[in-house]
């Protein structure tokens, strides 16, 4: 399958896809961010949608949305009581703003499909070096932060105690969760980039005791999923976006089975 | 005895509701307090304002020169599920990367909070008594002169609240920590505590813990 020009880029900018959302998702769920990873996934359809009509890339117009957009609903669930009706209105609009972008943009709905269920064809070389670039920046910008950013992620009460700045903490996290959506979006959708976000991490936690390993298998099971998806992809021909969805669910599923049935013997 | 902190005419308001006013107490080094009082009557706050956390509405205090505190707040969130083993959880008040010095640090407080054996147990499946006693350790990294405890007994059954205790006493005897510890618990707090500071009706009280009468009950 490396024959193929495309599916060479598709399995690089996979790879790099896979290392940053499965580092950055173990802090995702520590922090309690599954449902904003998930609604930054919808920011993310709507700024690519807008990027659409504009003419330009949609990369560019996800990473703008979603900047915007995780800023926005961070501050919002920080301060408001109602911290998911908050989330679900900012989604709403935006979901509303990406069709109305579809549409007066006269894409092509197979245009839109690719934008919201992922496409390995759709990354060129230079998507490929975008991606890459975007995604070191990202694990870069973790490792900045990692010793204030475990501790407010895993101990936040801890953290304040301790006089950890919690606060720019959360702002450096939330621009890195922006790109990790955004670039993930690329190749699995903006539809379904929360998948990555969240599952391997959450299957990380029932495994791992510390942070490295968790973040180690993390990766490792996005890298299976991302792996096996394209793979199983381009000998099918059925979308990869499923196949990253199915592996996915079902380590997820089986870990938490062999999880619960450890602990009721 | 030198003082370790000295407080002056603090008050704090939240809106229109002043919680205390007109406090005024010194701490000696070395001394082992118990901060006595009703629910609400702002044991919480006051020690959020020493920590920082807060701001008081009027008053001030200080902490005497190159004094390192350790705070040990009275709600944390670890729920059954949280995955950190203890020591990963303790470690989390240390760099990232884990030299041999840290190690050994981290090593030495587990060990002195009786945690060593347990260390690789999820901070989610330990006892109450063995969460408190990792919050402690946490605490203990940073090497603090002074140690202040938010209800770290409340919800330990009395074997835990003894060997929590034991360790603190330990903790001031040995090694010389100063301590200030919140409780509702007067006759834990008479067993071993010297000082108390009773805070009640808006205001302070300070004493010898033997001679405590508060109107509490
Ligand atoms: N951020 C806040 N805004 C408004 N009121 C507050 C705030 N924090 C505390 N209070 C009020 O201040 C009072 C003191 O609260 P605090 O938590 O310090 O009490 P406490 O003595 O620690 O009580 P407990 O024994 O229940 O822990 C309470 O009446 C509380 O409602
Ligand atoms: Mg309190």
């Amino acid at each position: 399958m490396f024959a193929y020009g495309f599916m060479r880029n598709a399995f690089l900018a996979s790879t790099f896809i896979a290392i940053t959302c499965g580092a950055v998702g173990v802090y995702v769920v520590a922090r309690n961010f599954s449902f904003l990873a998930h609604t930054l996934s919808e920011i993310g359809f709507a700024g690519a949608a807008f990027a659409v009509w504009l003419g330009i890339a949609p990369l560019w117009g996800m990473l703008i949305f979603t900047l915007l957009g995780s800023i926005s609903v961070g501050e919002l669930s920080m301060h408001s009581d109602q911290k998911e009706s908050a989330i679900s209105a900012i989604s709403a609009l935006f979901i509303g703003l990406g069709v109305l972008f579809l549409a007066i943009s006269g894409a092509n709905s197979n245009y839109a499909t690719n934008i919201l269920f992922g496409s390995i064809i759709g990354v060129d070389k230079q998507g490929v070096i975008h991606l890459v670039v975007l995604s070191i920046i990202v694990l870069l910008l973790i490792f900045a932060i990692q010793r204030p950013l475990n501790f407010d992620s895993f101990d936040h009460i801890g953290a304040l105690a301790h006089g950890v700045k919690s606060g720019l903490v959360g702002v450096i996290f939330l621009i890195a969760l922006a790109m990790s959506v955004s670039i993930g979006a690329q190749i699995v959708g903006s539809l379904l980039v929360f998948i990555l976000l969240t599952l391997p991490p959450a299957t990380a936690c029932y495994i791992g005791r510390t942070i490295p390993t968790m973040i180690a298998w993390s990766v490792f099971f996005a890298l299976i999923g991302v792996w096996a998806g394209l793979y199983l992809g381009f000998i099918t021909n059925l979308p990869v976006t499923f196949f990253i969805a199915v592996i996915e669910v079902a380590i997820y599923l089986i870990t938490y089975f062999v999880h619960v049935v450890r602990h009721n013997l | 005895m030198e003082d370790i902190l000295e407080v002056k005419d603090l008050a704090m308001r939240f809106d229109k509701k002043t919680v205390f006013k007109n406090v005024n107490f010194k701490l000696k080094k070395g001394s082992m307090t118990a901060l006595l009082g009703p629910n609400g009557t702002g044991k919480t706050t006051l020690i959020n304002i020493l920590m920082k956390l807060l701001v008081p509405s009027n008053g001030s205090f200080k902490f005497s020169a190159d004094v390192s505190l350790g705070y040990v707040p009275q709600f944390r969130n670890i729920d059954a599920e949280y995955p950190l083993s203890i020591e990963a959880f303790v470690g989390l008040n240390a760099p990232v990367i884990k030299t041999d010095k840290t190690k050994r640090a981290i090593k030495r407080q587990l060990e002195e909070t009786h945690l060593l054996g347990i260390k690789d147990t999820r901070m989610g499946e330990a006892s109450g008594g063995q969460k408190q006693r990792a919050y402690l350790a946490q605490a203990l990294l940073d090497n603090p002169d002074m140690i202040i405890l938010d209800e770290a007994t409340a919800s330990l059954d009395p074997t835990a609240k003894e060997e929590l205790m034991g360790l603190i006493k330990h903790l001031n005897q040995k090694h010389k920590i100063t301590v200030l510890f919140v409780t509702h618990d007067v006759p834990l707090a008479k067993k071993y505590m010297k000082d108390y500071l009773y805070l009640n009706h808006g205001t302070i009280q300070q004493g010898k813990m033997d001679e405590f009468k508060g109107d509490y009950e």
